[in-house]
Order: C-alpha cells, then sequence, then structure tokens
C-alpha cells in the first residue's frame, strides 16, 4: 500500500516535472512576477522611506548602503524602485480586471445582441482611435491627478480590444447547434449566456488580460514620466525615471535601476501570456 | 398505443400553413436590402400524432429551413403553425417558452449539436431543469430512465460528449429532445452525419420511440433509402416549395411529379443487374433569390410546356392522398408516363 502511493507520488511528481519542462515560459513569467509581487508586498520590511530626503547622501553611486545609488535629493532609489513596483503591479492588474470585466459585458451583449452590436462596435471603433497617452493627459487636466484616474484612463482605450475578442467568440460559438438546441429546449437567454458562451471565453480573455496588464504598467510609466501620470510625490518607475532624466549624465544609475525592473516586469508579464496562449487555446494565437 | 387507431383519426400535432421564409440580401455600405432569398415559399402541410412526415429535396431547397422555422429557432416570413392547436408563428419568445416544451429538434451533426464543456448527463437534464420538471433525485432518476430508453448506459451520464461515438451522441441528442416528453420530434437529418451500419440502429431507435411513445415526426433527408424506410408520408420540395405529397408507398410506387421521378431515378439501387429507365436531369438548381416564373421547376423539367414557363400550378390532391403541383397532372388522371417536349 505505501509502496504503491509513493509510485503514485512520484508519478504526478514527474507529470508535474514534465508539465513545467514543456511550458517555460509561463513557469519563468510566472516566478519572476511572484518574485516582485512579494518585494512589493513586503516592501516596508525590505526598504527604507522611499520618500526620505538626506541632502547630505546626494547622488551616492551604487554602493553596500545603497545598492542603487540615491537620487539628487539623497532619496535611496533602492527604495523607491521596490515601493514603485507596488504602483506598477496595482495599475496593472487594476487595468487588466477593469478592461477584462468591463469588456467581457459588452462583448457578450454586443455578439449576442446584433442590434446592440452596430451601435456599440462604432463606439468602440472610435475608442479604439483615441491614443491612451493623450486620453490620459485629458482627464488628468480635467481632473486631480491621482492613481485612480490614472487607472481609469488607461482602462478606457484597453476595453475595445477585449470587446473585440470576446464578440468574436460568441459570434462563432452562437451559431453553433447546441444553442439552437439550447434555444430549442427552452433553455432562458440569461442561461443560454453564461453556461454556454461564457465558458468559452474564458481562455482567450485571460491570455488578453495578461497582455492588458503589461502595456498598462508600460503605459503609466510613460504617462508618469511625461509629468501626466502617478502624482510626482508617489514614487513609481516613471516619476523615478522622469526625475532622474536631468541627472542621467552624471548619475545614470537613478534611471537605470526603474528602467530594468520595468522591462523585467513586462517581459515576465509577458512570457505568461505567451505561455498560457499557447497552452489554453493553440487557435487563438492566430486571432491575436 | 396509439397503433391500433387508423392515421386519418388520430390527432392532429402539427399543422403548416403557407409557411414562407425569406431572407433579405443586404449589400452595400449602408447594408440595402437588395433582393430576398426565397427559402421557403409557401408550404402547408400536416403531421397527426404517431406520424412520420418526411421532407425530401436536395441541397438548398429549404427543408432544413422549414424544419428550423418550425421550431421558431428562425422567425417565419408568413404562415401559421399550429402545434397541438395553437399557432405559435408568432407568439412572443417568453410566450413561446411555455410551448417549446411540445416540440423539440435533433440536429444533423451529432458533435456541434452538444456543449462540449457539459457532461452527458448535464446535457439531458437540461430541457428538465429549465420547465422544473425535475430535481434532486427525480431528476437522476429521469435522466437514467432517458439514458435506458435510447440505449446508453445511465453510468454514461458523467462522461463527456468527446467520450462518445457519433452514434451515441445522436442518442444523446434523442435523449434530449424526449426529455420533456414532447409531442413533436423535428428530425433535421439526424443520420445522416453517421455511418451507414449506425444510420440503421438510430432509425430503429426512432421508429421504436415513435411506436411507445405515439411521437410525430417531422424529419428530413436527402437520403431516399432513409425515408423510404422510416416515413408514413412523403413531402417532395423543389426551391422553396412542396412539388408533391403522398404516402410512402404511393410516392415511391407511383411518382407523379418529374421531379419526383427523377430524384427517384437519381437514388442508387444496390443491385448492379437492374436496367432501368433513368430521368437525368439536366443543369443545376436555380438560384433561389430569383427563382424562375411560373413552375419552379420548368427550367430542368424534359416534359415542360408553354404553360409551365407562366403559371405556378397549385398543390392539388389529383388522386385520392395524393397531392402534386404540375399542369401535366390533372386530377384524376391520367397518370401514365409524360411526353418529352426536350
Amino acid at each position: 500500500m505505501a509502496a504503491l502511493s509513493e509510485a503514485a507520488s512520484t508519478a504526478l511528481a514527474t507529470r508535474r516535472f514534465d508539465w513545467i519542462r514543456r511550458n517555460p515560459t509561463i513557469v519563468i513569467g510566472a516566478l519572476i512576477l511572484g518574485l516582485l509581487a512579494t518585494l512589493a508586498l513586503i516592501a516596508p520590511w525590505i526598504a527604507d522611506d522611499p520618500l526620505g530626503f538626506d541632502p547630505l547622501e546626494r547622488l551616492r553611486r551604487p554602493s553596500a548602503e545603497f545598492p542603487f545609488g540615491t537620487d539628487e535629493f539623497g532619496r535611496d532609489v533602492y527604495s523607491r524602485v521596490v515601493y514603485g513596483a507596488r504602483i506598477s503591479l496595482a495599475v496593472g492588474i487594476s487595468v487588466a480586471t477593469i478592461a477584462t470585466a468591463a469588456g467581457l459585458f459588452i462583448g457578450v451583449l454586443c455578439g449576442y445582441f446584433r442590434k446592440v452590436d452596430n451601435v456599440v462596435m462604432r463606439v468602440m471603433d472610435g475608442l479604439m482611435a483615441i491614443p491612451p497617452i493623450l486620453l490620459a493627459i485629458a482627464l488628468i487636466t480635467l481632473m486631480k491627478a491621482s492613481l485612480t484616474i490614472v487607472i481609469i484612463a488607461i482602462s478606457i482605450p484597453e476595453i475595445p480590444r477585449v470587446v473585440r475578442l470576446v464578440r468574436s467568440v460568441v459570434l462563432q460559438v452562437r451559431g453553433l447547434p447546441y444553442i439552437e438546441a439550447a434555444i430549442a429546449s427552452g433553455t432562458r437567454t440569461r442561461t443560454i449566456m453564461t453556461r454556454h458562451i461564457l465558458p468559452n471565453t474564458l481562455a482567450p480573455l485571460i491570455v488578453q488580460a495578461t497582455y492588458a496588464c503589461a502595456s498598462a504598467i508600460l503605459t503609466e510609466a510613460g504617462l508618469s514620466f511625461l509629468g501626466a501620470g502617478t502624482p510626482p510625490e508617489i514614487p513609481s518607475w516613471g516619476n523615478v525615471i522622469s526625475l532622474g532624466r536631468t541627472y542621467f549624465q552624471i548619475a545614470p544609475w537613478i534611471i537605470f535601476f526603474p528602467g530594468v525592473m520595468l522591462a523585467i516586469t513586462v517581459l515576465a508579464i509577458n512570457l505568461m501570456g505567451d505561455g498560457l496562449r499557447d497552452t489554453l487555446d493553440p487557435r487563438i494565437a492566430r486571432r491575436m | 398505443m396509439t397503433n391500433s387507431i387508423p392515421m386519418s383519426e388520430r390527432e392532429t400535432v402539427l399543422q403548416v400553413k403557407g409557411l414562407k421564409k425569406h431572407f433579405p440580401v443586404h449589400r452595400g455600405v449602408l447594408s440595402r436590402v437588395v433582393g430576398q432569398v426565397y427559402a421557403v415559399d409557401g408550404v402547408s402541410f400536416t403531421i397527426r400524432q404517431g406520424e412520420t412526415l418526411c421532407l425530401v429535396g436536395e441541397s438548398g431547397c429549404g427543408k432544413s429551413t422549414v424544419a428550423k422555422t418550425v421550431m421558431r429557432l428562425l422567425e417565419p416570413t408568413a404562415g401559421t403553425i399550429e402545434v397541438n392547436g395553437v399557432d405559435i408563428s408568432d407568439l412572443s419568445e417568453s410566450k413561446l417558452r411555455a410551448h417549446r416544451r411540445q416540440m423539440q429538434i435533433v440536429f444533423q451533426d451529432p458533435y456541434s449539436s452538444l456543449n462540449p464543456r457539459l457532461s452527458a448527463g448535464a446535457i439531458v437534464s437540461e430541457p428538465l431543469t429549465n420547465f422544473d420538471l425535475a430535481t434532486g433525485a427525480a431528476l437522476a432518476e429521469r435522466i437514467a430512465e432517458l439514458f435506458e430508453r435510447v440505449g446508453l448506459r445511465p453510468e454514461a451520464a458523467a462522461k463527456y460528449p468527446h467520450e462518445f461515438s457519433g452514434g451515441q451522441r445522436q442518442r444523446l441528442g434523442i435523449a434530449r429532445a424526449l426529455a420533456v416528453n414532447p409531442s413533436l420530434i423535428v428530425a433535421d437529418e439526424p443520420v445522416s452525419a453517421l455511418d451507414v451500419s449506425v444510420q440503421a440502429q438510430v432509425l430503429n431507435l426512432l421508429i421504436d420511440l415513435q411506436e411507445d411513445l405515439g411521437l410525430a415526426y417531422l424529419f428530413v433527408s436527402h437520403d431516399l433509402g432513409v425515408v423510404e424506410h422510416i416515413g408514413h408520408r412523403i413531402a417532395v420540395m423543389y426551391l422553396g416549395r412542396i412539388v408533391e405529397t403522398a404516402d410512402n408507398a404511393d410516392l415511391f410506387g407511383t411518382p407523379l411529379h418529374p421531379y419526383t421521378e427523377a430524384l427517384l431515378a437519381a437514388a442508387p439501387l444496390p443491385d448492379p443487374t437492374i436496367k432501368r429507365e433513368r430521368l437525368i436531369l439536366q443543369g443545376d438548381v436555380p438560384s433561389p433569390v430569383r427563382p424562375p416564373p411560373g413552375c419552379h421547376f420548368h427550367t430542368r423539367c424534359p416534359y415542360a410546356v408553354d404553360r409551365c414557363r407562366s403559371e405556378t400550378p397549385p398543390l392539388a390532391e389529383v388522386a385520392p392522398d395524393h397531392w402534386v403541383a404540375c399542369h401535366l397532372r390533372p386530377v384524376g388522371g391520367p397518370f401514365g408516363p409524360l411526353s418529352r417536349t426536350i
């Protein structure tokens, strides 16, 4: 009995190992992201105050005391980068969630009710024509700069992509005989959507959400760099790079480390997204 | 149980009168309607309890459209559809729902007609839960009963569609249709996607179910062998209209419409030694967007006369219970061979 369960657990371990070997991109992406998320969560214990001024320690090179150096106010770049991960991940995850939820709702309605479709899709085409950076600048000019506004501004242009994806899946599925069979056997429209149509959108949605997350992180950094994003008192990677730009010839470390972190984060998310796409649904690779 | 009552005295389950289904053809940026596809253009028929009416015709003649329109999966353009005496042709979707219990459909493709993400048991239980017919233990019991009824093991309820063969999947589709005890089953080419050996099994299952439950079938098929096996009455369709309808033996014995004659002649015989006079049609079926004037069949009919090109022949009862839409077949006969005009 014991031998049997041992054999079973070895078999399970082998299977797990096989899965990892077949999907290296998902595993690598997820590991990096997990590490980043952990850093962001435990930031108060592993980093100093990211806003703490120390004029005596201005523009220090990376050293044992300041691993990533200090900026022109003597703030620890390492602490600022660690805290910046919180902003980037929060923006990425929020935008992915908002865009996916809104896009899913609108997409299903458009795909199923063709009358709604004609009107809403034209609005979506219009939304897609607005550059996200421009929309964010406009919104932030109109309202007080805050992280919430940045998240909303980045989410809006992301929604039409999700709508198009969901709509195409719904259109494809709704013509299938099993939907007709459900109608014929008296299934209510609401049940048809939740039971027969929505599950088909899940795999492409997860993949689209990872891409939305990565592009949101980049857009947030871009906006902050331009000074139209996260308020400057919050240490986001874009803000750190923006402030460091003036000094980059004498203190390149100020922009180097947040830049590298940004690249690694986006790379990790995209690796995971690509891997998920290949595993969940190889066919959607062609659709996207 | 209903077998003892003669067909003509049984209750009418489905009565379709003047059914039309036209699909608009859109073109251009503004999607202007530039024409209509006359898929079904005035079709009438009646099906009684325990009776099978077969709709036959080549692809594109509108037979599947009739099936879907009768089920209100497509909205009829005109005409009435009476199911057990109630006209469902213009009921709103919410009122229609209650009547859906009386008619169910079995589809052609046993693969795409079952949701691959649901277990067989969940698929068959959906109609039952829709109408709150059973819950809990009673539901499980009813599903087991339905599985047995269609020749599947009740334990198979936990399996998923991809674990079944084509024939078994079609049995599942039949179980789903039977779940709500309908009086009419619309079967849209239910066996044409199956292997020949499996076709016979599924057909015999349908025949057994009809005998036991007194079901009425609207059976759509292009396979004359299948139709001869299962049909009580046969209706032959051509380009959106019924051109001939008669009892099985009558239609196969003395086909009166030239199109029926050609259709029967085109069916393969399993004996290569038999030599027969074959009527072979020239050309293709005309476009249903611009159907020819007069009799739709005149463009391919070897017996056509001038009158056929201008005047639409009505479907008339030329012999007892034998209806034909042809100018060359006057009421009462004669019913001998026609003379060729081309």
